[in-house]
């Protein structure tokens, strides 16, 4: 009670009282940074999703070219046949690897078959290396492959010894480093290590082909523990969008063909799902209401071509349908009437004669229908994601699968006793995440998805127990990991960019939906309504008026000077006419479709495609997007770049020549 | 008097529409409702500076009834209360200043990590490890193992001015 007490009792308040006061004012620092954060991940994931929503503006655009049987038709019409060589013997002499020579200059590894686990830890630490394998193994490699996957079943059953942990992955998405990583971490496959990996190895990074090369490298050494689930990105036609294509092109210019060609047999020949003890389901993206994996694991999914394509799936509802229900009744030249009935015409393309025969040959089409049920099982698979609210609606944000909720995870677990849903899918902050009372586990495996720091990758340990244990990453470039506020700081930058670009193509949308809030013409609209109408017009459900400081710098009292801010956003664009700038719009709005119908009709990957392939396809699309595109505007769109003489556009080089300029370069 | 009621009823609708805004950024399920455990995310990035137990008291007063959940019915009239009332009012430099100033007992214009960790983690509101480790991380001179506070006061200030 003295004064010396009372002197450092003073002294030790104030330490308290200081420490409270940094914590608090700390605290509210690191808060701050996490609504950045998340509002960086929602421009993201939105921007991700619209992306995909395209894709089903591309499907219908290709339904529309179904409806339409003109010429134009046939540019696309050899996706929907079936694969030219079927037969095994063909398709042995097609893909034979034993005339391609290996130069003695070749600085990578060589591979003996069959495969050993020296040989595929060398291939590892290959790539690790950044070397690339020579195009001979690449073919061999993969057509090991492709024979094993003939004799696996869709599902696959797994049993945990006691003693042993089960390793399972998410999505990769060709993100080598990151499958490093966890080989660092947890070790490499093996019959004490096995592992699933649940999907979407291709697309999106730059390393998809190592990390299949890897992956069936391991299979191929341990297929009783190593077990590869097929996501949707194991499917062509999204390749063509996503970048696995272009990827594997520029990789291999001779032999590229033949590779994507083999890999489009393998991924259509890869199991679909995985069951270990009976009690955990893994598959790619989830279930659906209809999941019914007795019937899943009856069917061979090597007969069924094509299947997960969703372009087929609008195929299948415009075509099929009409064969089974009411016969032929389109004419070449004219827009179908959707009730009509005509004679069939007596000139029928190799398309409509092949689905006659098999029609006919199945019987009343009821074959036709049982494949089309599966097929739409196996796109529930593989595309679906779960929802907080009860029921099954279709995905449309995806464009394919279901939206299911948690009274559908309990009817499919109940139906097949199992306890646990894993699935990956979609991208998660932490790399995973539990939803329905914890009887579905997201497990995403690519770290900095979306941009460095986005995001962390995980992957899940599991005992005989059946309990998950989580180990989380993030691979960077540089030695140390990114702090919270750098990380924070470069992911937004990077959304916000992206989100820029998605404005400024819509520039003239925005402009008109501007103008409705300003009847006098004044130029200025409230901070309100510039909100409300660039969420109508981009579609994308993201928190404007938080994000709106980003975006809009020059405000007055509450008001924004649209027309300022929208020619802040424009860059420069190349020398064109006033008649070229609607075409230019049109472009920068549809250019990831544009590109794929492009690679679409590049049939043979030559990366060439002819004037007049895309004279037609221009305005195929604008007839489709119902806005005017004249013969001249194209004219003058091919002299506006430089083509190659000989007629024919090389489509990288049309792709770059409009690719929008890095807007970092203003700020 | 009528301008000044005008005025006020502009001001409250500002206000709303703050809130209304921060708080759908977490409402996944747009339903109006957000995890009890993000409530003080959205509180601080309006620009509050609530305490822990600032915090578990209003969490307190808007969740519903032990679910987790806090619907925007009940978190809209408290924050705006919250907000008018101005609360948790920053917290300005000088005293975030004085406060390190208090924790460097001998006045050396830095904190040793250890210093700082053992005040932080052991007194007040106390950091878990987590959290100590990230502002070391981000803050700290890594090679002589210690904080600068007056150079930490102004990245902050600056990150989070606008």
């Amino acid at each position: 009670m003295g004064c010396g007490m009372g002197k450092s009792e003073n002294q030790m308040k104030k330490s308290i009282r200081a420490a409270l006061l940094i914590q608090r004012w700390y605290r509210q620092y690191v808060a701050r940074l996490e609504m950045r954060r998340r509002c960086t991940w929602n421009i993201f994931q939105s921007i991700e999703y619209a992306g995909e929503q395209d894709q089903i503006k591309l499907y219908n655009f290709f339904g529309y070219l179904m409806d339409h049987f003109t010429p134009a038709r046939n540019l696309i019409s050899h996706i929907f046949r079936t694969n030219e060589c079927c037969r095994d013997t063909e398709w042995e002499s097609y893909f034979c690897y034993k005339s391609i020579q290996v130069p003695d200059s070749y600085p990578g590894p060589h591979l003996t078959f069959p495969m050993t686990f020296s040989g595929v830890s060398k291939l590892v630490e290959a790539f690790k290396h950044k070397q690339q394998l020579h195009a001979r193994y690449v073919l061999q490699l993969l057509g090991e492959t492709c024979r094993l996957l003939r004799i696996l079943p869709n599902i696959n059953c797994v049993s945990i010894c006691h003693n042993k942990d089960i390793t399972i992955c998410g999505d990769l998405h060709g993100h080598l480093e990151d499958l490093l990583l966890i080989f660092y971490k947890n070790g490499l496959p093996s019959s004490e290590k096995p592992y699933v990996f649940n999907g979407d190895f291709v697309d999106r990074g730059k390393s998809s082909l190592e990390i299949l090369l890897i992956l069936f490298g391991f299979l191929m050494v341990y297929p009783n523990d190593v077990h590869i689930n097929r996501g949707n990105h194991e499917d062509h036609i999204v390749n063509l969008r996503y970048g696995f294509t272009k990827e594997v092109l520029g990789k291999y210019r001779v032999h590229g063909k033949k590779i994507l060609k083999l890999l489009q047999k393998i991924f259509s020949g890869l199991p679909l799902a995985t069951v270990i003890d009976h009690k955990v389901l893994i598959v790619h993206g989830g279930i659906s209401d209809m999941t019914d994996l007795n019937m899943i694991s009856r069917v061979d999914r090597h007969k069924v071509k094509e299947a997960f394509s969703t372009v087929l799936r609008v195929f299948y509802n415009h075509y099929i349908k009409k064969i089974l229900l009411a016969g032929f009744d389109q004419s070449y030249g004219e827009p179908k009437k959707s009730d009509s009935e005509s004679d069939p015409e007596s000139c029928e393309t190799a398309d409509e004669q092949e689905w006659k025969q098999v029609s006919d040959e199945k019987g009343s089409g009821s074959q036709l229908l049982f494949l089309e049920t599966f097929n739409f099982k196996i796109v529930d698979m593989l595309w679906s994601d779960p929802m907080p609210q009860s029921g099954c609606i279709p995905n449309e944000v995806r464009g394919g699968g279901c939206y299911w909720g948690p009274d559908v995870t309990e009817k499919v677990l109940g139906r097949h006793n199992l306890h646990l849903l894993i699935r990956s899918h979609e991208c998660k902050q932490e790399g995973y995440e539990f939803c329905h009372n914890l009887q579905v586990l997201t497990i995403f495996s690519a770290s900095n998805y979306y941009e460095v720091g986005s995001n962390r990758g995980a992957y899940i340990r599991m005992g005989s127990d059946l309990v998950p244990h989580f180990s989380q990453y993030q691979a960077s470039r540089t030695s140390r990991e990114l702090t919270l506020r750098q990380s924070v700081s470069w992911t937004e930058r990077s959304a916000l960019q992206a989100l820029r670009k998605q404005l400024f193509v819509h520039k003239s949308v925005l402009i008109s939906a501007f103008q409705e809030f300003d009847p006098h013409n004044t130029g200025i609209i409230s901070l309100s309504h510039w909100a409300n109408a660039t969420e109508r017009v981009l579609n994308l459900a993201l928190p404007w008026r938080v994000l709106r400081p980003q975006l809009v710098s020059s405000t007055h009292f509450g008001m924004v000077d649209y027309k300022q801010w929208i020619r802040e956003l424009s860059i420069p664009e190349p020398k064109s006419e006033v008649r070229l700038a609607h075409i230019l719009e049109t472009m920068y709005k549809n250019h990831s479709n544009l590109e794929t119908i492009f690679r679409i009709i590049d049939t043979d990957h030559s990366g060439l495609i002819s004037f007049e392939e895309f004279r037609q396809t221009w305005k195929l699309l604008s007839s489709h997007l119902k806005t005017e595109i004249s013969d001249e505007s194209i004219a003058d769109l091919a002299k506006s770049i430089d083509f190659n003489k000989d007629g024919s556009i090389d489509i990288n080089e049309f792709m770059e020549a409009f690719r929008l300029v890095d807007l970092t370069a203003h700020t | 008097m009528a301008e000044n009621k005008q005025s006020a009823e502009v001001v409250v609708s500002d206000v709303h529409k703050k809130i209304r805004a921060a708080f759908e950024v977490f409402d996944y399920e747009l339903n109006n409702t957000v995890d009890a455990r993000e409530i003080s995310t959205i509180i601080c990035s309006l620009g509050c500076f609530p305490s822990q137990a600032d915090i578990h008291d209003f969490i307190a007063e808007v969740e519903e009834d032990q679910t987790g959940y806090v619907h925007l019915d009940k978190f809209l009239p408290a924050m705006t209360k919250v907000l008018l009332e101005n609360k948790f009012p920053p917290i300005p430099e000088d005293r975030v200043l004085q406060a390190f100033e208090v924790l460097d007992k001998d006045n050396k214009g830095y904190l040793e990590a250890e210093e700082l960790t053992k005040y932080l983690t052991q007194e007040g509101e106390v950091f878990n490890q987590k959290e100590m480790d990230e502002m070391l991380f981000a803050f700290s001179d890594p090679e002589k193992n210690v904080i600068h506070y007056k150079d930490l006061i102004c990245q902050l200030t600056f990150d989070t001015g606008q």
